[in-house]
């Protein structure tokens, strides 16, 4: 099927006014978002992910990530036979331009690891935030307010899985949002967007016909230091005991 | 009273409290934001502030309004769960105004093989090929059609695709 | 990439606690440790340490207001400290510093120190000249009422705030440990007994600093040094110091034996990374060292001389021990990857924000703001003053 001028000129508004749609403002003006229908959290399916580093890089560019600071990054681990708990990890740039190629016969398994916020139901660093910068918004999405946030960096500290930075010119804390801006108006996030094998997943856990609720029926999932307690939402699916 | 005067001086230090605490009161009902405590213990506002940040990644769901015939193919296709702008790349600007903003076809030599190089780091059932050794860097598109890259798959072939790019002004191809 | 060994996070390259979080438990370690030393004289009667008394509340003092400075200096946005006070977080242990700070300043040192010397300041405000007079005029907050009665009143006051301000120093000294103590992500900061090592190491830290300002004060004025008093201080500190080791070496004995997923990257850290400024510095030069030369003075019978001389170096070692302690605890424990697989390197600056003249000029700045604290509240008695007073 071709598309000439006549089409397009039937097409592009209606493709506008779609577009309006989506981009129409704030939950606060947006009647289609009501935070209390949500619970968001994310389905990281690893043996799905090829390491193309496609999400990383869709992430800095949805959000203005500064150069050497990662929202998400994906990490290569080689769990060797010998050492189990040991594993040799790489995130070479947070695995934004992929990975080193892995010759067939080597010894032990290889696999990646895509990170990213956990958006925590019980979340350490927002327990720490000396002003209430940092909070689980009604959705259950991890926020940090960029007018509010101190730069005091206790939030990094509390963080066990590394996915808070401050941000080398606002000087407060930052991290990925869930892509709010996104998700509030009826989009994926960017990372899920531009992965190609579909190993991500918003999941949103108060929508009964979300897909996340047959994934967890029939798969065994875990989420990241299961030990540190936070209530962590990225659920990981064949994760790996030797991925910390 | 003398018991009291003798204390006076304390008195008056326990004032200095009070009227700072009173002050500190004031001050506080005008620096703390309005919307401080709508949800939590946090500014209320700073939610809508977040959701209102600008979208670059239009979604696949916006592309297909205008580009229905490649989603066409790529349903049928090898491709049909990759997203437009896993390949295209961020394309808001082109869906806000897409007569201006026409975005750059991508390098097929380059761009398949950020995914199908060879390594055995990646899923065992992933299509992986060694693309020096595979084509020898001829572009992939002369052979697979990049929406549904499985050779003899799509009844169109890589020159359905290409016509369509042609005809489709400002079209992702 | 430069100072990264094994894998990393990505986000954990950068150390965002400096060497002015170094310097923060250590100041208010000193006020602390400052403000017990007084306690000893006032609540339990320890009349041999009584020299040393003003001395230690007054650079409890010039180093409380000096405390706030480096966690100020550090933010991202200092102009949006206030908010601390405004909306401090109930869950959050950082959210207290403020009011834990402002009681322990206010209600207690500030108070304490102003009953003490009512008397003095109320003569000084009618005998001084011009604008020292108008300075003590206001301090005196317009009541010049130093009858036997009303200074009966503030020494039973005073003995009350005391008794107040030993749980509150212990509180706030308490409280930073608690700041790291209380980070489940953190394995090297991680332990219900970092509060008690921050107050015992507190302790020593600040009754070595009002030793040596004594001395040296002392000598400065050309007096003879109470030698009753400085032995009594200095058993005190050995004693607490002895307290302080234990613990420590708990802590690590604990660590050592139980190995748990953190101790091959913790291990490896005091190794490598640590040897120098922990097992070189803050346990051998700064805790042994100065435990063995003070076991010394306390069993075998010394000349005055030589006693001077091991207390001032011991109590120099165990002020750099105790720095290198919080330097091992804040620095260390950002060093390691919360991956266990990897370390970082700490880069510090010379000249920025946070950098290592920030530093030296905010220890520098507590010794500035007691000399001029004593320049205004002589902590020894004066001779002129005594006879103009009436009372005591």
């Amino acid at each position: 099927m071709n598309i000439s001028r006549r089409h397009l000129m039937i097409l592009l508004p209606a493709a506008a006014v779609a577009w309006k749609h989506v981009l129409a403002g704030t939950p606060a003006d947006s009647p289609n978002y009501q935070m209390s229908e949500h619970w968001w959290g994310m389905l990281i399916d690893i043996p799905k992910c090829i390491g193309c580093g496609n999400c990383v890089r869709a992430c800095q560019t949805e959000n203005d990530v500064p150069d050497g600071f990662f929202r998400t990054w994906v990490e290569r681990y080689h769990r060797s036979d010998w050492h189990l708990e040991n594993p040799e990890v790489i995130s070479p740039d947070g695995g934004k331009e992929g990975f080193p190629e892995v010759q067939a016969g080597e010894e032990g398994m290889f696999f990646f690891v895509p990170k990213m916020c956990n958006h925590c139901a019980d979340s350490p660093c927002t327990q720490v935030c000396p002003v209430g910068a940092t909070f689980i918004a009604p959705d259950g999405v991890v926020l940090i307010d960029p007018e509010y946030c101190l730069g005091c960096a206790y939030c990094v500290q509390a963080c066990p899985y590394g996915c808070r930075y401050i941000h080398p010119t606002k000087k407060v804390a930052d991290k990925c949002t869930l892509c709010y801006h996104r998700i509030t108006k009826g989009l994926t996030t960017a990372c899920c967007e531009a992965c190609p094998t579909g190993a991500r997943q918003l999941a949103d856990l108060k929508n009964p016909n979300d897909p996340i609720h047959e994934f967890l029926k029939t798969h065994t999932v875990q989420v990241l230091k299961p030990q540190m307690a936070t209530g962590a939402k990225a659920f990981y699916n064949g994760l790996d005991g030797s991925v910390r | 009273m003398s018991g009291m005067k003798d204390a006076g001086h304390l008195f008056r230090f326990a004032g200095l409290f009070v009227l700072a605490f009173l002050v500190f009161l004031v001050v506080r009902t005008y620096v703390v934001p309005k919307s401080f405590g709508e949800y939590g213990h946090y500014r209320g506002a700073a939610i809508g502030e977040i959701a209102s940040r600008p979208i670059k990644f239009a979604g696949h769901q916006t592309c297909e309004t205008c580009h229905a015939d490649i989603a066409d193919t790529k349903t049928k296709g090898a491709h049909a769960h990759v997203n437009c702008e896993a390949c295209h790349g961020a394309l808001a600007a082109h869906a806000d105004d897409p007569m201006t903003v026409t975005p750059v076809k991508p390098d097929t030599a380059v761009l398949c093989a950020q995914c199908h190089t060879a390594s055995a780091a990646k899923p065992k059932d992933f299509p992986q090929v060694d693309p020096a050794d595979h084509s020898g860097g001829v572009p992939c598109e002369t052979c697979h059609n990049p929406h549904s890259p499985i050779i003899g798959s799509d009844s169109g072939a890589s020159a359905g695709s290409g016509s369509s790019a042609k005809t489709a002004k400002g079209g992702a191809k | 990439m430069s100072g990264v060994e094994g894998y990393i996070y990505p986000n954990e390259v950068t150390l965002y606690w400096s060497v002015l979080i170094v310097l923060y438990p250590f100041i208010t370690g000193l006020v602390a440790g400052a403000f017990i030393l007084a306690s000893l004289e006032r609540v339990f009667s320890v009349e041999a340490v009584k020299p040393t008394y003003r001395l230690a509340l007054l650079t409890a003092l010039a180093f409380l207001l000096v405390a706030p400075l480096p966690l100020v200096l550090h933010l991202g946005h200092p102009f949006r400290s206030p908010e601390m006070y405004f909306t401090p977080h109930d869950t959050s242990a950082m959210a207290m510093f403020g009011y834990v700070y402002m009681w322990y300043l206010m209600a207690v040192l500030v108070f304490e120190i102003w009953l003490d010397y009512r008397r003095e300041i109320v003569l000084l405000s009618q005998t001084s000249k011009g604008l020292l007079r108008l300075i003590y005029k206001v301090m005196t907050l317009g009541s010049s009422n130093v009858s036997a009665r009303s200074l009966h009143i503030d020494d039973k006051v005073g003995w009350i705030v005391t008794l107040v301000g030993i749980p509150s120093a212990f509180l706030l000294h308490g409280y930073v440990g608690f700041i790291f103590g209380s980070l489940k992500a953190n394995p090297w900061w991680s332990s219900p007994l970092m509060p008690v090592i921050f107050i015992f190491s507190a302790m020593v830290s600040g009754i070595a600093a009002v030793m040596l300002l004594y001395m040296a004060t002392t000598k400065l004025r050309g007096l003879k040094i109470d030698m009753r008093c400085v032995d009594k201080v200095a058993m005190y500190m050995f004693y607490i110091f002895l307290i302080d080791f234990s613990l420590e070496m708990l802590d690590l004995v604990h660590r050592v034996y139980e190995a748990d997923e953190s101790f091959r990257s913790l291990n490896f850290l005091v190794h490598t990374k640590l040897y120098f400024s922990q097992i070189v510095v803050q346990i051998c030069l700064g805790t042994i060292v100065p435990l063995v030369l003070l076991f010394l003075t306390q069993v075998v019978k010394l000349g005055e001389m030589a006693r001077k001389r091991i207390y001032i170096l011991s109590g120099s070692l165990a002020l750099i021990g105790v720095l290198a302690m919080r330097w091992n605890v804040v620095i260390g424990g950002q060093l390691f990857s919360k991956s266990f697989l990897g370390y970082t390197t700490y880069k510090m600056a010379l000249v920025t924000r946070e950098g290592l003249l920030a530093a030296i000029g905010l220890t520098i700045l507590p010794l500035l703001f007691l000399w001029a604290l004593v320049k205004l509240l002589p902590p020894w008695p004066d001779k002129s003053l005594h006879e103009a007073a009436t009372g005591d």
